[in-house]
């Protein structure tokens, strides 16, 4: 029970949610149950089927609206007479600047995604307001107390970048299935489907053929009054037997690798034409555009199942038909949406063929699903558990009880007997670039990166601050904001596209460069050390960043993390989870330990900021245990014959 | 394992947790009927947790008729509305918002005591949870649903003050377990709660949690007089003096049991919210490890208190199998 003292604290508090989905519904419900009266609650989400197995606040006739303000009225049925404020915002709206924060005694956060988290860490420490951060995946949770001054900030321990995949590796030399998948969704479907005029990686060449460009951008238009069982059969060939037949033709990759086998639809589809077409004619009467589905039409209903070869030609070929037929209009406008059942079955099938070309595991629509859509599986227990931690903290710190934060551990396996495993905070680091502003350093050849380079790659992409000013000295190099008049943002759009040591004020070897990010209240100084060459492979940016004591690195995770989650299957505990948040946590010997970052990830923000970069990022969820603490029987599924 | 497949309806609504536990654990679930007594905070969260994860059915038992106290209840499945609450049991008040959280759950109400139920009753269930019970009911209940052939998971929660505890009893549990590549079968046995707190607590590790011995001071207090969950700050120094005797009984050093500790749970009559949530949690993780067959199950005490923060698993049990309850 609350003592008096306790009750007190609680009941004049301020306390403002971010966050109202998995940890968000739990939380809002204890709080309001605790006794707290004043809750501001932000959520940019809607409501969605795939919820409502944890998000208990909402019901079906609630999908599609506001999870905020739905938590909010589904809340005050219990307690009709506290306050809740929602928000249907993103918590990085300028409205929610360091004077909104500061109103309230402490922030709680319910995220599901690094960016949100790091700026909402900003802003409690420029507002100088407590953070309660928090995370789960599965069967995994954790919870953290960040007081300014006094603990870590969120970001003193670094979190790695999400892990990156070379464009060769997708485009000519996949060894794991979410190398087919990416290929399948990122080039195939956004070849096909998405936005024309995107530059694509998709042709593998195995010359510098710049020649036969022209040619090539021709394979994948559709040609004049071509039959549409044809057109497919053509993408087919193309990419699952030409280009492999291309790229074996480079003899120097295959040289340590398994040569991959081109296949052909004609192996597989001959006697298929007649059925299909008779089948697609069927569901034209059906109306609904968001119900077609290949699979339907195929008479496949078990997402569980493990195509074959076949099969997934099958697919292939007959959810191509069906997004030029039935969603033509669509066509040449869409992404990749994980909720999308066509676009999933499509790039299932894409993925499957491909990995059987090269000799990879292939995976059901299910599995290939959540690694597609990066789906976090999430399960009400641990959120619930969750909850309850958080509300402990958060009157502690309303409290002022700074010698019992704590940061708790919610295991999947009993450490020393805990299932719950409560740690003292650490102090500040004194070299975090965030809370004590000390300055990194960037070594980058100042002769061909671009300022351009540096806002993108760093800046924006390893700092996080997406509303930068850039300055050497007195001068400003860069600035993004809505009240610059066009001479500057002229000046500003030709410094971008110089190298650093020919800027009007020349950034060279030894010189500091500050970024300033006035939303987030944050400064960091950067000092320039010139180096000549970067390993292609280990620094593929061109540049290195460094400053703050390093996370351990993510190849070393590989050997213990399990990608998606918190499995049995792994003798460490807390197994640490999405690649983004993937740093290890060493409990049981007791030496410095980093977080062990367990969080619910959407990182599709991170997936678009990124299309037009070289590198194609994804999470990397180990594809072979995408099922957690799996029934070994799930692999064998029935085939439909 | 039957060839049932999930309906397209399951599919979309348990996707995110079949991911965690496999479609074979979720069918399981759908099959397995929980009987729950005992509608305070605690039994409220995981009867939502487990409606959410997809149970065959489940059944509230809980006579008692809504007060006032349903203001400020730590039950969030009653309404705080006079009108909707007045004349109707606990029981029947959760059972209509329970409902509501899945629709493909049956919820009903059984009327009665728990304790006057006989086996051909728990015979109908896979898993019972009881709370809020008298120490002689909980021993029956568990050793009404021992002496069925069918394997009946059997549960109690209690929380007091800032602090809870469960327990559990699987008898002989068989299931799996992943290591790595392979999957294990493992097997564990499990005392009753008689046998389990017939073990004399010099027997036991010394590092084992107070409020184990906590809790079975004020149990057995309420046993020898009032009801159970009734006791209040007056009777802290009956509490106390039995406290005593009990140790002394026992040979146990009294500092095991601090004063400070008894006298919070006895003062603290009202459930707290947050560890109602992680209480309810820990018990509706174990009840679908328990349903599905996979993953370690604990065994076979779990405690937490918030004031330390720690959700500790104590095996109290005897360790020579032949040593009889």
């Amino acid at each position: 029970m609350a003592s008096q003292n306790q009750l007190f604290s609680i009941k004049g508090a301020k306390v403002l949610m971010v966050g109202a989905g998995g940890i968000g519904c739990e939380l809002l419900k204890t709080l309001a149950l605790s006794g707290f009266q004043d809750i501001h609650i932000i959520d940019m989400d809607t409501i969605e089927v795939s919820n409502l197995n944890r998000q208990f606040l909402f019901r079906k006739s609630h999908v599609g609206q506001s999870k905020a303000k739905v938590a909010r009225d589904a809340v005050l049925k219990f307690r009709p007479h506290i306050s809740i404020t929602p928000y249907h915002a993103n918590v990085k709206d300028p409205d929610f600047n360091v004077d909104f924060f500061k109103q309230f005694n402490v922030v709680l956060n319910g995220l599901d995604n690094l960016d949100a988290r790091r700026h909402v860490n900003r802003l409690c420490l420029a507002a100088e307001v407590p953070l309660v951060e928090s995370g789960t995946t599965g069967f995994l949770g954790q919870v953290t107390v960040h007081v300014k001054g006094r603990t870590e900030c969120y970001e003193c321990q670094p979190k790695p970048a999400p892990k990156t995949y070379p464009v060769c590796t997708i485009t000519s030399t996949p060894s794991k299935f979410v190398h087919c998948i990416v290929w399948a969704k990122d080039l195939l479907f956004t070849k096909l489907f998405g936005d024309k005029n995107q530059e694509n990686d998709l042709n593998v060449r195995s010359t510098d053929a710049t020649s036969s460009s022209e040619h090539v951008e021709d394979v994948f238009e559709r040609r004049k009054d071509e039959d549409i069982e044809q057109y497919g059969r053509r993408i087919y060939d193309h990419v699952f037997g030409y280009n492999i037949e291309e790229a074996l033709s480079n003899e120097e990759t295959w040289k340590n690798r398994n040569r991959p086998k081109p296949i052909y639809s004609r192996d597989f589809l001959h006697d298929e034409i007649a059925q299909q077409n008779g089948n697609v004619d069927k569901d034209c009467a059906a109306g609904d555009p968001s119900s077609v589905s290949a699979m339907a039409s195929l008479g496949m209903k078990n997402p569980q199942d493990i195509w074959c070869l076949k099969e997934n030609s099958r697919i292939f070929m007959e959810a191509f038909k069906l997004f030029f037929m039935k969603r033509e209009k669509e066509i040449g406008n869409l992404t990749f949406d994980k909720d999308d059942q066509l676009a999933v079955e499509f790039v299932t099938a894409a993925a499957n063929i491909r990995a059987t070309s090269f000799g990879i595991p292939l995976h059901s629509l299910f599995e290939a699903k959540g690694i597609a859509g990066n789906i976090v599986h999430a399960v009400a227990t641990t959120n619930a558990i969750i909850a309850g931690l958080i509300v402990i903290e958060a009157i502690k710190v309303l409290q002022n009880d700074t010698n019992n934060y704590r940061m708790t551990y919610c295991l999947e396996h009993p450490t020393r007997k805990m299932l719950l495993m409560p740690v003292e905070p650490f102090e500040a680091n004194k070299s975090c670039y965030v809370c004590s502003e000390s300055p990194l350093t960037l070594e980058i050849n100042t002769h061909r990166a671009k300022l351009r380079d540096f806002v993108e790659k760093i800046v924006k992409a390893k700092l996080g601050m997406y509303f930068p000013l850039i300055m050497y000295g007195a001068a400003l190099l860069y600035e993004v904001g809505d009240d610059l008049d066009e001479a500057m943002v002229a000046n500003y759009a030709a410094n971008l596209e110089k190298v650093l040591s020919e800027l009007p004020s020349p950034v060279t070897s030894g010189t500091t460069v500050t970024v300033e990010d006035l939303k987030q209240e944050l400064t960091c100084n950067i000092n320039i050390k010139h180096r000549e060459e970067f390993d292609e492979e280990k620094e593929p940016d061109g540049m290195l960043l460094s400053g703050w004591t390093q996370a351990s690195s993510v190849e070393k995770d590989d050997n213990k993390s399990n990608g998606n989650g918190g499995s049995t299957s792994n003798a460490s505990q807390a197994v640490p989870v999405e690649a983004e948040d993937n740093v290890e946590m060493d409990v049981l010997s007791g030496k410095k330990r980093r977080l062990s970052e367990i969080s619910g990830q959407d990182l599709s923000s991170v997936t678009d900021e990124t299309k037009n970069h070289e590198k194609l990022e994804v999470v990397d969820d180990d594809d072979d245990l995408v099922m957690l603490d799996d029934d070994p029987g799930l692999n064998k599924r029935k085939r439909i014959q | 394992m039957d060839g049932e497949e999930l309906t397209e309806q399951e599919t979309a609504l348990y996707d995110r947790q079949i991911r965690v536990w496999g479609a074979d654990a979720q069918r399981r679930l759908s099959k397995s009927h929980i009987l729950v007594c005992g509608m305070k905070g605690t039994v409220a969260e995981f009867c939502k947790n487990i409606v959410l994860a997809g149970v065959g059915s489940l059944t509230l038992v809980d006579d008692r008729v809504a007060t006032d106290e349903a203001l400020f209840s730590s039950n969030f499945l009653i309404p705080p509305d006079e009108n909707v609450y007045r004349g109707k049991t606990l029981a029947e008040l959760c059972c209509d918002s329970l409902k509501d959280f899945n629709p493909m759950v049956r919820v009903s109400v059984e009327k009665g005591d728990v304790s006057g139920f006989d086996g051909e009753f728990f015979n109908k269930y896979d898993v019972v949870v009881v709370s809020c019970c008298s120490l002689a009911t909980k021993k029956s209940v568990n050793e009404k649903c021992r002496k069925l052939s069918k394997h009946i998971a059997f549960y109690t929660v209690d929380c007091r003050d800032s602090s809870g505890e469960i327990f559990v009893d699987l008898q002989d549990h068989i299931y799996s377990k992943k290591n790595l590549e392979e999957t294990a079968e493992c097997k564990l046995q499990y005392p009753s709660f008689e046998e389990a707190i017939s073990v004399p607590w010099r027997a036991l590790p010394r590092r084992v949690s107070k409020l184990y011995f906590a809790m079975r001071v004020i149990e057995k207090f309420e046993a020898e007089g009032c009801h159970p969950g009734d006791v209040s700050i007056a009777d802290l120094p009956g509490v106390l003096k039995l406290k005593k005797e009990l140790c002394e009984a026992n040979s146990l050093n009294e500092s095991h049991i601090p004063d400070t500790l008894l006298e919070r749970l006895v003062t603290g009559t009202r459930e707290f919210p947050p560890v109602c949530a992680v209480i309810g949690g820990i018990l509706g993780q174990e009840v679908i490890k328990a349903i599905s067959g996979k993953g370690d199950p604990l065994k076979n005490f779990f405690f937490f208190d918030a004031v330390d923060g720690k959700g500790i698993i104590e095996d109290i049990s005897v360790s020579n199998p032949k040593s009889g309850s």
